[in-house]
This record gives structure tokens, C-alpha cells and sequence, in this order.
């Protein structure tokens, strides 16, 4: 076993060395595989929505009042009374202002810098024994109900893709991108801190 | 639990397999003897002409016939290995099982490569089953010409194989600053290590004709129950991502994303997208829940930190590690795994007193991009209480940070990602070796 040890020093070259030749040149194709459609064909899966702009947001609207009634059929079991933390979920209401303290409360309306995001994710992951089951006004609805349980929009608010689009989130501006590496360490070897 | 008990009865092999607590108390015992084991050997090594007292008989295998050869069968572990296994968390016990975790046992992996059946589990929405003939991929969006895939057209292209490790950002969460978990199972298990084999995912963008000019991101999205979906910076698409359909040699299992999933060198988990059915290209990210509300990291002021993909260079001490115990003072050998999704790994140091003096440790090869290394120093444990830990550094002399390290930029508060922090085990003088983050 010992035999096979190579000092770390020898090892750094020669796994330098092993990079350079064992990458695959990624040499293209002479041919490729694969058939040509058209956006049309692929307008069944095509759900994702941006969140800034609302791209991708469907026809079709809905009510708080609609929405209500959905999520205490479809979601309530999981997520709890006016989604305040269910069997199977914490809560997807409040937390707003909670993360310049030590307990941040992550909610749709805490969390999501765009409100399009609510609309894509529910439709593409929720109900969770049900999924990409509701219509495009029942996500609407939805969206309405839980925006409004967040205090985001007023309980006569007809959602669809512009409404959606326009509302300010609380956490619109609460990124930023990454800016690793972020720490310092040295290697310390004797009289170490 | 002495060595000679070890020897006598390895392992019980009467419990059913179904019986969590009795498998956890043989799975401590099994880590103890399997240090204790190590230790015994040295210290015969070390007392070589002391009087034998046994003599050792021929073993009754060499005496029968052993099983025959099964004419179709996929192999299996010995079943004294039975107690290998991965492990759902024990420590952040999730509602439902469908959007859950499950870890590696790291301290019972002697190389590098994973095995399939011990590689860790993220699902959003549980594990489907999806029929490969009936499987297509889908690339669309700012490209000259959308185009579909199927599983043949995939395996049709020439192949390309890479070792590489696969980390959920999530692993460590935890343990940040006080010890839940008892094993590097628990605190490290979100990582695994594969040989992946697929193609470029350039060659689908390629395939499509993506818009140079505009086109900086693309969108990855599983045919799972959550559609897991993620941006992805068409660079680094270009540049190392693969559409993979296999691993160690063998298709994808259904739990690693079969029939065919995203891979992406040194990223977090989590954009590794499984299953995946669809390719968009686009001008801009799209700012998904999994990369908003999810997949972000808290920072000072009440921000979070978004579209923070890789792993950073990391290590932990496999053995000794939590759980185990030490048969009695005498020669150890150190062991673990360092890595970077940053790059290579270029040395370990370990430290023996909790920090205060470092030595270096050796690496083995192979040490490739990307990829779990192993490491290991040799220690004479005097029977003292210690403290042991390692820290690696990678190929942009990037050094593994401490936990105060990264606690003085970052807001480590609630269940923070991307812990790469130093990882203390502490020592007994009985010999227990435990958890000692702090
Ligand atoms: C079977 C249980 C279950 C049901 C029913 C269910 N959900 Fe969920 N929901 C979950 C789980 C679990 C998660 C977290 C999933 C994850 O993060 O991977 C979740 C997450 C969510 C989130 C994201 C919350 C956040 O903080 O970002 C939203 C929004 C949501 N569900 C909406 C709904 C709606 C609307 C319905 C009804 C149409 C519904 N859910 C029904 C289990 C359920």
C-alpha cells in the first residue's frame, strides 16, 4: 500500500499533468442525431416562466375568493389553515422583515423576489400528489389567495398575467450575486490561532 | 466492545433488516470494530515476535464448494456488507419522504467512486420511473432550429466518461455551529463520487444552433413530479456540462436521474438537473423559486447570495470519524476525502491538537479535476483527548476556511448551504470519537 503514496508535491504535477491529457478533446460531431421541430411541438412542457418580466405567463385569471376555495380543497391537508404551516409544510405566510434577524421566516412573500415565480412553481410542482393538474385560472386563483394572505395584494384583486407581473415584492432587492471566494484562510502550520 | 469479540462475531447476523434501531447499534458497533481492527493490526506489527497464541485453522470455505454461478444475475454485495447503506437524515427529520435526502456512507467507501446503490439522494417530488423508448429531450427557445432527442440519437453520438464528485449544497447544513450528527454519514454524506459517461451538452446547443451573440443562459428541466428546473450560464454549459446516461459503468439508476440527466462539474447538486426533458436557451436567468426562495445563502444585512454554484475546496477525516471508537493508544492511520469544485486538489494538512500545529498529509492518486481525493497521515495517539481535523487546498490556492472563517462575510443563520468549514472530530481518552463542531 505504501508503495503506491506519491508526496504531495510529485502528485500536484502529475495530477496537472493527467488533466491536460485526460480531458476529451471535445472534438464536435461530425453528424448530429436528434429530429427537428418546431416551438409548437414543445408547447406542452413549455411552463417555465421568468420572473422580472412575467415571460411565459399564460392566459386566464382568477379570484382571492377562487383561490381560497381551491387551496382548501387541494392544498389545506398539507399546508394548513390560510397557509400557515400544514402537516406536511411551514408556513407560506409573514416572515416579511424577519431577515435582518436571526430567525428569517422564508415564505413566498418573504422570499420571492418576483410574484411571477408563485405562479410557475405551483403550477409546475403543486398540489405535490398532483402536480401540473391545475388550470391556468386555478393558478391564478392560488396565486391570488396566498399573495393576498402575505398582505401583498387586496382580496378584490383579479390576478392574471399583468396584475402578477406589477406587484413589488418585499425581497425584490434582497440578492446579490456571487461574489466567492468571500473568505481568507492561510495555511497556518505552527502556533496556529 | 473489544477486538477479539470483533473477531468472534462480527456482526449479528440473526436482526432483521427492518429493525432501525438494532441496525444502528450493530452500524456504531460495526465502526468501532472496524478501527478496532486497524488498530490491533499495528500493534501486532508493532510486537512482531511476541508468542502466538492461537494457532489459525483453515478456513471451512476451503473445504466445500461454494455457490454456483447464477447463469443471469446482477451481482450483490456480500451479505456481511448488508449494513452498508444509505441513510434518510437522522437529525432534520423531513415531514414526507418525496422531497427528501438521502446520504452516503463515507466512512465504509475505501476509494473514490461511490457506488450506485450508496450514491446520495435529493428528489423534489420522490423518484419516477421513466421508460427510456419513450423518453425525448427537448431543446428549444433562442436557437435556429428546436430539436428533439431520444434516447437513441442521445447514444448514438460517441461517449465521453470524467470522474467527478457530486455534492448537495445542502451537505453540512446541520452542523455549523453545534454538533447534531453523530457520523461523517450525517454531516458529509451529501456528497458522492462517479465515473459519468454522456456527451457534451454543447453538442446539443450546437445541434440546435443556439443564438451566439444573445444567448447567455440556458434552462435545464426534469420530467420529475417538482419539473425541477434551473438556469444555468451558457459559459459553463459550453464549457464542462455533460448530458449523462450513465455512471460507473451501468445506466443511470432511477434515483440518479435515469434515463438520462444534466451534469455539471464542481456546481452544486442541485443544477444537475434529473430526468431531463427540456433545453431552453435564453438571454437572461429566469429567477426560479430553486434559485430565489431556495439555493441562496444568507448574508449580513438581511441579503441572500444568489447563483452561488460551486463547491468550494473542501475535506473531512473519514477515519477516525464520529461514532467510531480508537482500540486503545498506538499507530493510526488518518484518512479522508478533499476536494474542489473549483479545480484539483493540491494539498490536505491535518492537525492532531485542534488547530494549533498542521502537518501535511499525503494525497493518493489519482488526484483529478473536480473529483474526490483521498489523503491520509499517520498519527501515534498517546491516548490523550484530541482533536483532529484536515483542511485542503485547491489549484487556485484557495485554502479551506474555518466556520468563524466564513461566519465573519457570511450570516450563518437557520439552515445555511455551502458549509465548507473545517470539520473537528474530537477524541476521548476512552477512546470515543465524536462531532466537535462548535
Ligand atoms: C401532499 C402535500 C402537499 C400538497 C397537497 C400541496 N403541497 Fe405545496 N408543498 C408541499 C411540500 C412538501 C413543499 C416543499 C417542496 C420542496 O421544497 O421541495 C411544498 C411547497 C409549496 C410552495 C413553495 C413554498 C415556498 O416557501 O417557496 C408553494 C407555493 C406551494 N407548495 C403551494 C401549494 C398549493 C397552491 C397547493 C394546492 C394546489 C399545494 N401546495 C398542495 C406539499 C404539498
Amino acid at each position: 500500500m505504501r508503495s503506491l503514496d506519491i508526496s504531495c508535491a510529485l502528485l500536484g504535477g502529475a495530477g496537472a499533468l493527467l488533466l491536460s491529457t485526460a480531458v476529451i478533446a471535445q472534438s464536435k460531431p461530425p453528424v448530429h442525431y436528434g429530429a427537428s421541430i418546431s416551438e409548437a411541438d414543445v408547447a406542452a412542457l413549455d411552463i417555465d416562466i421568468r420572473g422580472p418580466d412575467g415571460k411565459g405567463l399564460p392566459p386566464g385569471k382568477g379570484t382571492v375568493a377562487d383561490g381560497e376555495k381551491i387551496y382548501n380543497e387541494q392544498c389545506v391537508a398539507c399546508h394548513g389553515e390560510k397557509a400557515k404551516g400544514g402537516s406536511v409544510f411551514g408556513a407560506m405566510v409573514g416572515g416579511i422583515g424577519s431577515f435582518t434577524t436571526d430567525k428569517r421566516v422564508l415564505t413566498p412573500g418573504s422570499m420571492y423576489p418576483y410574484a411571477p415565480i408563485l405562479f410557475d412553481y405551483t403550477r409546475r410542482a403543486m398540489p405535490m400528489n398532483a402536480p401540473q393538474s391545475l388550470t391556468n385560472d386555478q393558478v391564478y386563483a392560488l396565486s391570488a389567495y396566498i399573495l393576498h394572505l402575505n398582505g401583498l395584494v387586496p382580496a378584490d384583486v383579479v390576478m392574471d398575467a399583468a396584475t402578477l407581473t406589477k406587484i413589488e415584492m418585499p425581497n425584490r432587492n434582497g440578492f446579490i450575486v456571487d461574489d466567492r471566494p468571500d473568505t481568507k484562510a492561510t495555511r497556518c502550520q505552527k502556533n496556529c490561532p | 466492545m473489544s477486538t477479539k469479540d470483533m473477531h468472534q462475531r462480527p456482526r449479528s447476523s440473526t436482526r432483521s433488516p427492518s429493525d432501525d434501531a438494532d441496525e444502528f447499534e450493530s452500524r456504531r458497533q460495526f465502526l468501532r470494530s472496524g478501527l478496532a481492527v486497524a488498530g490491533a493490526a499495528v500493534a501486532t506489527g508493532a510486537g512482531m515476535g511476541a508468542a502466538q497464541a492461537q494457532k489459525i485453522e483453515v478456513p471451512p470455505s476451503n473445504k466445500e464448494m461454494g455457490r454456483i454461478i447464477d447463469p443471469k444475475v446482477y451481482g450483490m454485495p456480500s451479505k456481511y456488507e448488508a449494513h452498508v447503506k444509505r441513510n434518510r437524515t437522522d437529525v432534520f427529520v423531513n415531514k414526507q419522504n418525496w422531497s427528501d435526502w438521502s446520504m452516503t456512507p463515507l466512512h465504509q467507501q475505501p476509494g473514490i467512486i461511490t457506488p450506485n446503490g450508496l450514491f446520495f439522494e435529493r428528489h423534489h417530488a420522490g423518484i419516477p420511473d421513466i421508460d427510456p423508448a419513450k423518453h425525448v429531450v427537448a431543446i428549444h427557445g433562442m436557437v435556429k432550429q428546436p430539436m428533439k432527442f431520444t434516447m437513441d440519437n442521445l447514444l448514438r453520438y460517441p461517449s465521453m466518461s470524467r470522474f467527478h464528485f457530486l455534492e448537495c449544497s445542502g451537505n453540512g447544513l446541520t452542523d455549523w455551529k453545534k454538533a447534531a450528527s453523530s457520523t461523517v454519514q450525517q454531516t458529509h454524506g451529501l456528497l458522492s463520487c462517479a465515473q459519468w459517461t454522456g456527451i457534451p451538452a454543447s453538442w446539443l446547443l450546437d445541434a440546435a444552433g443556439f443564438d451566439e451573440k444573445n444567448a447567455k443562459w440556458v434552462l435545464f428541466e426534469g420530467a420529475d413530479g417538482s419539473a425541477h428546473a434551473r438556469s444555468i450560464p451558457i459559459e459553463k454549459v459550453m464549457k464542462d456540462a455533460m448530458i449523462v446516461y450513465a455512471m460507473n459503468g451501468e445506466m443511470l439508476r432511477p434515483e440518479n436521474g435515469y434515463p438520462v440527466r444534466l451534469f455539471i462539474p464542481g456546481w452544486e447538486g442541485n443544477v444537475s438537473i434529473k430526468w431531463l426533458r427540456r433545453i431552453k436557451v435564453s438571454d437572461q436567468p429566469w429567477h426560479l423559486r430553486s434559485e430565489t426562495a431556495r439555493y441562496t445563502d444568507p448574508m449580513p444585512n438581511g441579503k441572500w447570495r444568489q447563483f452561488s454554484f460551486a463547491m468550494e475546496c473542501k475535506s473531512v477525516i473519514t477515519r477516525p470519524s464520529g461514532g467510531m471508537k480508537m482500540a486503545g493508544k498506538g499507530h493510526y492511520e488518518i484518512e479522508g476525502f478533499a476536494w474542489s469544485g473549483n479545480g484539483t486538489v493540491t494539498a490536505v494538512d491535518v492537525t492532531t491538537d485542534g488547530g494549533k500545529t498542521w502537518q501535511e498529509a499525503a494525497l493518493e492518486a489519482p488526484v483529478l479535476d473536480k473529483c474526490l481525493t483521498r489523503f491520509r497521515m499517520p498519527w501515534v495517539w498517546d491516548g490523550a483527548p484530541a482533536k483532529i481535523a484536515s483542511r485542503a487546498v485547491d489549484n487556485t490556492g484557495y485554502v479551506q476556511p474555518t466556520v468563524a472563517d466564513i461566519d465573519k462575510v457570511r450570516a450563518i443563520v437557520g439552515f445555511v448551504q455551502h458549509h465548507n468549514g473545517i470539520f473537528p472530530w474530537s477524541i476521548s481518552p476512552e477512546g470515543e470519537v465524536k462531532n466537535a463542531i462548535a
